[in-house]
């Protein structure tokens, strides 16, 4: 579009000099002006409707949810409640979490304490890539390899393994994330047990790790939460499994909620949907408050360290 | 008492000192062999992946080679038993690319605000909220998608878009469900919004504060700033930013399979219903019917994971180089 052609404004106008009027753009300089504020609202705009969709999706679940969640949905088997799901979903993320949890911890310790820089830049970046790993391959690994009857070690379905494919998900997060944490301890800490003829081992554990405690739980939480929602690994490997009672035996399939609340979302069943309405209540519910609450503690600590 | 002496002694005398000495030297190289086995556990883990799953491909890749990525033939059942991902990989690319073309801008637009414009009590609300986004369950947002979500689209966003960009054959007609590539890119747009605006703010944020107070003097809009200072600086990163939650969207298997109807042609149309890499294999790994029907599944896990692992190389390649930590979750 020519200039000419453009509707000309009252700002286009040439005026008499009037020295007690505004100082108010005019012209280009206002069109720019317009167009940096519309921007602006724009991104605002951006922010605001990803909480809305978080609202929705929250509000969603609270108000078909909250119908089906009484205590014997919490406590009672197939048809009326879902413990099995909810027991087998906190022993298969805690088998996953008592493994990843030191390896992490371990890679962390690796990166910061010994790796040169090619290393760390080498473990930083199978990090990364196992970081970046689809849940559905890190399934389709972990059964090819443990689980399927006719592959390497044909071991059947199991929670345990479900655990042990949540690890593989969780190793990359609790390492980065502790990595950070570790990262925030003040070097002089290490250098005074150095200074002392420490060894670096008795270091490590009596100085380093007893500061970063905290944040390594925190990193820890963080890690379930993600795990707790896991769905893809599991459909391979924990999906055969009663959901009429409660089992805690880690070396058969569990139920598990994720994959109960998929199993039902494919079924057209009103009765089903309700139900997994309910879990996945009591998951979001567990998901947002274990996250919010970690980061909470994130905020606590930061103030602590930078007063 | 006389322990105490003792243990006094013990450290003075030099025989004490020897053996302390010893057992540090060994508790220094058990904690850093234990360290270094633990950070190697990583890479051994990913070559035994990517072996066992190529190697459970094989059938597969022997009886359909490369043309397996463009045929579209897929019939599962024993008398035909022809597999091509064709059809996969392009809903996969379509759904992914469209989750990125809504997705990519609205987090960037995040990003910006969160970093440039928003007061720092604002801030201190809306961006935890925005990560807490990421922690919803994507089982949870596809059971969303599919009950709420899909019956929305077909009902107002379709119908709109048909009316007024129909032209574009893009935007054909409303089905009569909800479950289209479209839902599903919806669905994936809402996945992937959380991780770039993640990592574009902390981006955006670290753009010196001198360069854009500099282009205000000179008479630069905020928009003027951003377009002029803020973005070309980051360029780079917010690449490598887009590049991560694309990985993410590619890959995501669930949430896609809830929504996307589960199709097997390929259409231009994304009213209809089409069927990703990822959701396949969730559909049908666990009741696959015969071995080639297993080995064509992995064959596609395979694809998948070149396809993830690549753009997550890529994206940390670029982190590294120009210094932000990529694939870092906060």
């Amino acid at each position: 579009m020519s200039r000419e052609a453009q509707p000309v404004g009252a700002g286009d106008r040439p005026r008499a000099y009037d020295p007690a009027a505004p100082l108010t753009a005019t012209g280009n300089l206002r069109r720019r002006q317009i167009f940096s504020k519309l921007t602006e609202f724009a991104a605002t705009g951006a922010a605001f409707a990803a909480i809305a969709v978080l609202v929705i999706v929250v509000y969603t679940v609270i108000a078909r949810g909250a119908g089906a969640i009484s205590w014997d949905f919490i406590t009672k088997s197939a048809p009326e409640g879902v413990a099995p799901a909810l027991v087998g979903s906190a022993i298969i993320v805690g088998i996953g979490t008592l493994i990843a949890a030191p390896i992490g911890v371990l890679i962390a310790l690796y990166l910061t304490q010994y790796a040169g820089g090619r290393a760390a830049g080498f473990v930083s970046m199978t990090m990364d890539v196992m970081n970046g790993l689809p849940a559905i391959i890190v399934g389709v690994f972990v059964f090819t390899f443990l689980v399927d009857t006719n592959g390497t070690v044909g071991l059947g379905q199991a929670g345990w393994i479900g655990g042990v494919a949540l690890s593989i998900i969780m190793v990359p997060l609790i390492a980065r994330g502790t990595q950070g944490v570790l990262r925030l301890i003040p070097k002089s800490q290490s250098e005074a047990a150095d200074a002392l003829g420490v060894a670096r081992w008795r270091t490590v554990l009596s100085v380093i790790l007893p500061s970063a405690l905290g944040g390594i739980l925190t990193v820890t939480i963080l890690s379930i939460a993600r795990a707790a929602g896991e769905t893809a690994p599991l459909l391979l490997i924990s999906s055969n499994a009663s959901v009429d009672q409660v089992s805690i035996n880690p070396f058969e399939a569990m139920a598990n909620g994720p994959v109960r609340i998929y199993q039902l979302s494919e079924e057209a069943n009103p009765a089903g949907f309700s139900e997994a309405w309910g879990l996945s209540l009591l998951f979001i519910s567990f998901i947002l408050f274990a996250s919010l609450g970690a980061r909470a503690m994130v905020a606590r600590s930061k103030r602590k360290i930078s007063s | 008492m006389s322990s105490a002496a003792t243990t006094q002694a013990g450290r003075t005398s030099p025989r004490g000192r020897d053996w302390r000495k010893r057992g540090d030297r060994i508790g220094d190289m058990t904690l850093y062999a234990v360290c270094a086995g633990a950070a190697l556990l990583g890479a051994v883990v990913l070559i035994l992946l990517a072996y066992e799953v190529t190697q459970s491909a094989m059938p597969a890749i022997d009886k359909f080679g490369l043309g397996f990525l463009t045929s579209t033939d897929w019939k599962p059942t024993e008398q035909f038993s022809v597999f091509g991902a064709g059809s996969l990989v392009y809903g996969t690319l379509v759904s992914s690319f469209f989750a990125l073309l809504i997705g990519g801008p609205i987090a960037i637009a995040i990003g910006l605000y969160l970093s440039l414009l928003a007061p720092k009590a604002v801030r201190g609300i809306v961006s935890p909220l925005v990560e807490l986004l990421a922690a919803v369950p994507s089982v949870i947002l596809g059971f969303w998608g599919l009950l709420i979500l899909a019956p929305f689209v077909k009902s107002t966003i379709e119908p709109f878009l048909h009316s007024t960009l129909g032209f574009i054959p893009l935007f054909g007609k409303p089905e009569t469900t909800g479950s289209s590539v479209f839902t599903a890119s919806l669905i994936l747009t809402i996945m992937i919004i959380p991780i770039i605006s993640a990592v574009s703010r902390d981006l955006f944020i670290s753009v010196p504060r001198d360069m854009q107070d500099g282009a205000s003097a000179l008479g630069a809009t905020r928009w003027e700033v951003v377009r002029g200072v803020v973005l070309p600086t980051t360029s780079s990163g917010v690449i490598a930013a887009c590049l991560l939650g694309l990985g993410r969207a590619l890959g995501e298997a669930i949430a896609v399979a809830q929504v996307i109807g589960a199709g097997s042609e390929i259409h231009v149309d994304l009213f209809k219903t089409g069927d990703t890499l990822a959701a396949r294999i969730a559909n049908q790994f666990p009741g696959a019917l015969t071995e080639l029907h297993l080995a064509s599944l992995y064959y596609c896990a395979v694809i998948l994971l070149v396809i993830g692992v690549a753009s997550n190389l890529v994206a940390s390649w670029i982190g590294r180089r120009f210094s932000f930590a990529g694939g870092q979750v906060r």
